[in-house]
């Protein structure tokens, strides 16, 4: 994986416009599937896939050479996207009135299948928001997303060994919660 | 530890793939990929593309096709749309009118330095008038390069635009066109020049023509050429031909001197 990476971001320090296109290929997947459980709906979470690519577009034209070659790319896009997501979550509060679309009702032209995956989802969000900021960051980022814990801990700044442990307290949250649903 | 696993499990089913249109927009508000439309042209429809950065592409509807085939000659990503921004669609409607690229941004960011020395020396000729690949060679500071200008402008992504139809050959005679002679000769009509006349000026070997009153001589179409009266007109084989009779080369259109 770490040589994917390596390579992906010698490419984009030699021909950034060429190889930009392949870290939007790349990383869309894992983003959109992380900022799904950190904002409200799928069109928030569209929202905010597009506008982290579009953030660190602008942030790497910046970079020279050296910089962009030194760089964590995955870590460092989820900091952007991060980022993002806490300033969307403050805009909704500060907004209310901004109605909460639920994807059950968001879209109606899906199959069964889609709509019970995505009632699933949405279940799973109220469930996580349960968890505190550092417990649903790790969760999500490690076992939906797929981050190794030092990825993790390089795009939120906290200790690898804290995220471990944020990560484990809120599985184990997520356990109770799960229990006390089933009683 | 088997609940453990189950409620991983569960986690990790909630991954998505992201939408196809996430893609596409990042491509376009990242300037990587373009918008095009069909626009009137001055010889039918026309493919017009572009970026931020301006127009990426010109090209007549005809000579291409399809939407998809456009869409698949196009060097970079393209989806079209209804019309192009208003701050470019002002400034194409006046250089499709005019003849003028004026302020129409262009965008040759992808474009060798050569060849866009080449196209914006091109850009300088106006409408109705032409000049030899000699000419533009010259201007640009490589005399040699005559054979080069021409590739340049056979690759120009923008023609019409950017008016490499006003190129023609050394020897007077119209020459090729990316998009076949017929439009080559079309646009010139459009402009107002005669093609039979070029040609067949160009076959009695007349490059530039002179004023006895002024003593200056010019490419044939320079518009000061066109105020020269019949009886005063005088014809030259060359421009060396012009200087050994004591005329001196015309400053607006430049030929050799």
């Amino acid at each position: 994986m770490t040589t994917d990476f390596d390579r992906l971001t010698n490419r984009l320090a030699v021909d950034f416009d060429g190889a930009f296109p392949d870290l939007v290929t790349t990383l869309q997947d894992g983003v959109f599937s992380g900022v799904l459980q950190f904002t409200r709906n799928r069109q928030d979470a569209e929202d905010v896939t597009q506008e982290t690519f579009v953030r660190v577009f602008r942030a790497l034209k910046t970079y020279d050479e050296d910089r962009i070659r030194a760089l964590q790319i995955r870590p460092w896009v989820w900091t952007i996207a991060l980022n993002l997501c806490r300033n969307r979550a403050r805009t909704v509060k500060r907004h209310p009135e901004t109605a909460l679309v639920d994807d059950r009702l968001a879209r109606t032209t899906e199959s069964a299948e889609e709509v019970a995956a995505n009632a699933d989802l949405s279940v799973w969000r109220q469930r996580l928001a349960g968890l505190t900021g550092p417990q649903r960051t790790a969760v999500v980022l490690h076992h939906v997303v797929g981050l190794p814990y030092a990825e993790i801990s390089g795009s939120t700044g906290r200790s690898e060994s804290t995220v471990r442990s944020d990560a484990r307290r809120g599985l184990a949250r997520l356990r109770t919660m799960l229990e006390e649903e089933t009683r | 530890m088997t609940e453990n696993t189950t409620i991983e499990t569960r986690l990790a089913a909630l991954a998505r793939s992201a939408p196809d249109g996430i893609f596409d927009i990042v491509m376009r508000k990242t300037e990587l990929a373009d918008e095009y439309t069909v626009v009137d042209g001055p010889t039918g429809p026309a493919y017009v593309a572009w970026n931020g950065r301006g127009i990426t592409a010109f090209v007549p509807t005809e000579a291409v096709g399809s939407h998809d085939e456009f869409e698949s000659r196009h060097p970079r990503q393209a989806s079209f749309v209804d019309a192009p921004p208003d701050r470019l669609a002002r400034h194409l409607d006046r250089t499709i009118e005019t003849g003028r690229l004026g302020s129409l941004p262009i965008d040759l960011s992808s474009i060798g330095e050569f060849q866009r020395k080449v196209l914006e020396k091109c850009s300088e000729i106006p409408p109705g008038e032409i000049r030899p690949y000699g000419w533009i060679a010259r201007e640009i500071g490589n005399p040699g390069a005559v054979r080069a200008v021409g590739t340049a402008l056979g690759r120009n992504p923008v023609p019409v635009l950017i008016p490499c139809h006003r190129v023609v050959r050394t020897d007077g005679r119209i020459g090729n066109y990316a998009y076949g002679t017929p439009m080559k000769r079309s646009l010139l009509e459009h402009e107002g020049l005669d093609p039979e006349a070029i040609e067949a000026q160009a076959r009695r070997g007349i490059r530039v023509v002179g004023s006895d009153t002024t003593g200056i001589y010019c490419y044939p179409t320079c518009r000061h050429a066109k105020r020269i009266t019949d009886t005063h007109r005088i014809e030259f084989h060359s421009e060396a031909a012009a200087m050994e009779e004591g005329y001196r080369a015309c400053k607006v259109c430049r030929p050799a001197a």
